[in-house]
């Protein structure tokens, strides 16, 4: 007789489960378009180079040592990061009612914002607010919401299958009817998994909607710098809702835009109506990280705050982040052009239209069962693929096979 | 408005307060009915000291390890791993959710033994977690959802103080058994098993392995193979802390004793573990989680239980101290070092307390401070009064929780006079 006898096997999370099957597949063909992290064109993990150079700086110093961060975390790693989403010169900034709690990555952030919303927002250890994310979303959204407490976690319309773009008037429709004070989960940019971004003139009706309904603004930013290449363009959402007088919380990684993903680094910024309040908010999640980590891991942190407040690795960083946008930008419009040469059915045009890392295909679950099974080439059922799995190699085995697929499988 | 009309009953965090008069000039804010927090009763202590000026101040709250110099201490090997580490160019590539396989069989080895069969069988299932903090948030959450025979959790009384909100925060309710014996500064052994005796079946009791936090009032080897027999009568499920593998003996195997022994006997236990200090890796968050199954089969359904409580709270752990710790661990000179240099830090704390124990005969003092000597580990549960730690702090600037603890790795040859002048000065 176990105390665990009946704990029931989970099933795994898809995304991680779709690597080790890439992994234990034999083909030499296989390619892999899974896993949201970056690729070379020779299909490897890149460490950057700026970071490889701070590496040394941090092995080199020591003076450094191993202690225990504040339980909010490096204080210059807070403030540069918050700097970063909203700007060198916000407004906020300057008017001293911007937050930040270094985190374990985006999920951390995440996590921290959920647990404190459910806690403090729209009343005390109020479950009940319906927490909206876009239909789709990163799966994990719904996990980090769910797992804090909240009760009512749903869908807002978003991706439109059918022109394979932005579902503007469901969004604003769902953003209508949603109860007042109802939380929303954007993605400030490179929408994961569609790619699909709206325009400023987009965002702006977003953000006259929210105010006037009174709905809470949750950004979740993974790719800033990753969607074109800019950092600031990147931002621009998140900064006009700023300027448009929100309190609210951004959820930063730094996982993809420094390649640090396995050293958690992460903040979530919060941008409240003044210092005060700011102050007491900082102290209730203080709580919240006690009981979770107590306080976060150094490494990542000190990486990129020496990064980001030394002038020439700062633009040695935004060089690097261009790059492997580059990559992704270029590998978009090699699939696209290819797909159209070889004159594979329906319309391709969204594939250098979608942004960031990933690129939502429009195939369907049998044909990206086909992919699998047939040409070995690894997709999330979605239809989501990371455009970092291509290469100059590769892209050419992948285009036919797309059009192998479509062409054979209905 | 939402914030009147909730009576729901607030969890740990935070206090909710009627007093909604100060809401008008907050009201046009979200957070208006966010009270302040207090600070952190252990972590505040520390950031009290650094606003100190006196230039005699001693840090006595957090358990971080000083050296003789009052300085934080890098282990060699820790810096003779890393520089091993640089040389490799890791990528940085995203750990499984569970942790990096290297460190998660070493931990688990450091603390079953090499030879366990629990590790041979693979009925073990070990994570890495966010240090010690981390792997208690992480079995605490696991609990609640799986262990639905029993909301009861047992902390000794006294306990670490974050033990209690972390639990809470999970839904678990806390109760507590007799623990330390203010008048003998010592264990109430009997007050700990008659307690025990009435626990309720299927309730989890909370066992510190190794110089207990905050007392370092740690049960002989006689006195655990009683309260593993009696607390199997029971069955209850064990939780044991170790958070300090090695500080309180300085003998790695030896302070797992009690650990290996509620095993051998059958226990089905989970357990933390931190390398915070016995590594030094304080700020690189290294720790673990285990829960010792009946069959690797069911530790293959709870480790995926366990990758479905991770995924929402982090993804994924980070890397940097779980690849020093599995380097120490896995390279055998490396970890001949550390052993030695454990060794030396428990030492160093052995050392300190009878220093400090002779300096206050010295000073005059007519109490016992036998304790001093006879507690283990990091900790000294001083016996001090609430109002005589405050004028300690207040006095002599000396800094410490208000529960009399001190931790000894903050006190130095320098300064241990010092120490035995201002707690004479107090309690005479």
């Amino acid at each position: 007789m176990s105390l665990f006898g009946e704990v029931p096997q989970a099933i795994p999370v898809a995304v991680f489960k779709l690597s080790n099957d890439f992994k234990d597949d034999p083909n030499p063909m296989k390619v892999n378009l899974g896993v949201g992290a970056y690729r070379t064109d020779e299909g490897q993990p890149w460490v950057l180079p700026v970071v490889k150079k701070v590496e040394k700086i941090i092995v080199a110093d020591n003076s450094l040592n191993h202690e225990y961060l504040p339980i909010l975390g490096l204080p210059e790693f807070r403030s540069s990061a918050s700097k970063i989403a909203l700007g060198e010169d916000s407004p906020a900034i300057q008017e001293n009612r911007v937050g930040a709690v270094q985190c374990l990555g985006g999920t951390g952030a995440l996590k921290m914002g959920a647990e404190f919303l459910r806690r403090w927002y729209n009343g005390n250890d109020n479950m009940k607010t319906p927490v909206y994310v876009s239909a789709p979303t990163w799966e994990n959204h719904n996990s980090v919401f769910a797992n804090a407490g909240f009760e009512d976690v749903r869908p807002y319309k978003y991706w439109d299958a059918e022109k394979r773009g932005l579902d503007l008037a469901g969004f604003l429709g769902d953003l209508e009817t949603a109860p007042k004070h109802s939380i929303f989960v954007l993605h400030a940019c490179a929408h994961n998994p569609t790619g699909t971004d709206p325009t400023h003139v987009e965002w702006m009706q977003v953000a006259e909607v929210m105010k006037r309904r009174k709905l809470f603004v949750f950004f979740d930013s993974a790719y800033q710098g990753f969607a074109s290449g800019c950092l600031d363009k990147d931002a621009w959402a998140v900064r006009y809702f700023v300027t448009q007088g929100f309190e609210m919380f951004c959820a930063q990684s730094f996982s993809k835009n420094f390649g640090l993903y396995n050293e958690r680094v992460g903040n979530l910024t919060i941008v409240a109506r003044d210092a005060d309040n700011v102050r007491r908010v900082l102290s209730q999640m203080e709580k919240i990280v006690r009981v979770t980590w107590s306080n976060p891991p150094s490494q990542g942190a000190r990486l990129v705050a020496i990064t980001l407040n030394t002038a020439e690795l700062f633009a040695e960083w935004k060089d690097n982040v261009k790059t492997m946008a580059d990559r992704v930008l270029s590998m978009r419009a090699s699939l696209q052009a290819k797909l159209q040469a070889l004159g594979t059915p329906g319309t391709w045009g969204h594939i250098t239209q979608q942004i960031g890392m990933f690129s939502f295909t429009g195939l369907n679950p049998k044909q990206v069962e086909y992919m699998i099974k047939e040409r070995s080439i690894y997709l999330m059922a979605s239809g989501r693929i990371n455009m970092c799995g291509l290469t100059t190699k590769n892209i050419d085995y992948v285009a036919k096979s797309i059009h192998e697929t479509v062409v054979n499988v209905q | 408005m939402a914030l009147l009309k909730s009576s729901k009953a607030i969890s740990s965090i935070g206090t909710f307060s009627a007093s909604l008069g100060v809401l008008s000039t907050r009201n046009s804010s979200w957070w208006g009915g966010v009270q302040m927090g207090p600070p952190d009763p252990i972590l505040g202590v520390s950031e009290a000291f650094k606003r100190d000026t006196s230039p005699k101040k001693m840090n006595l709250g957090v358990g971080a390890y000083r050296d003789d110099h009052g300085k934080p201490f890098v282990l060699d090997c820790v810096r003779k791993a890393e520089a091993l580490i640089s040389s490799k160019q890791l990528d940085k590539e995203y750990l499984a959710i569970g942790g990096l396989g290297d460190f998660t069989k070493s931990c688990a080895q450091l603390a079953l033994g090499a030879d366990s069969e629990v590790l041979k069988s693979g009925r073990n299932i070990t994570v890495q977690t966010i240090s010690g903090t981390g792997s208690l948030c992480i079995g605490a959450n696991f609990l609640s959802r799986f262990h639905s025979a029993s909301r009861d959790v047992y902390l000794p009384k006294p306990s670490w103080g974050n033990h209690t909100p972390i639990f809470r925060d999970a839904g678990m309710q806390l109760k507590a058994y007799r623990y330390y014996d203010p008048s003998t500064c010592g264990f109430d052994f009997n007050g700990a098993l008659d307690d025990i005796s009435k626990m309720p079946e299927k309730s989890v009791i909370m066992l510190h392995a190794c110089a207990h936090n905050p007392t370092g009032v740690d049960p002989k080897p006689e006195q655990w193979k009683e309260i593993a027999d009696l607390v199997k009568k029971r069955d209850l499920l064990v939780f044991f802390d170790m958070a300090y593998q090695g500080f309180a003996s300085g003998d790695i195997d030896r302070d797992a004793w009690a650990v290996r022994h509620f095993i051998e006997q059958g226990h089905k236990i989970v357990l933390s573990q931190s390398f915070a200090k016995n590594m030094g890796l304080y700020g690189e968050r290294v720790g673990g989680f285990t829960v010792v199954c009946n069959d690797a089969e069911e530790a293959k359904r709870v480790e995926s239980q366990l990758k479905i409580l991770i995924r929402p709270m982090y993804s994924n752990p980070p890397m940097n101290g779980a690849r020093i710790a599995a380097t120490i661990l896995n390279t055998p000179d490396l970890y001949k070092i550390w052993l030695e240099e454990v060794h030396g830090m428990a030492n160093r704390i052995i050392k300190m307390r009878e220093q400090l124990a002779a300096n206050l005969k010295n000073e005059g003092s007519t109490h016992n401070w036998q304790h001093v000597i006879d507690q283990i580990g990091m900790f000294c549960f001083t016996g001090l009064k609430p109002e005589q730690v405050e004028r300690l702090t207040k006095e002599f600037s000396v800094y410490m929780t208000k529960d009399g603890r001190i931790s000894m790795a903050g006190v130095t040859s320098s300064n241990v006079g010092y120490l035995a002048h201002g707690i004479h000065a107090v309690t005479k």
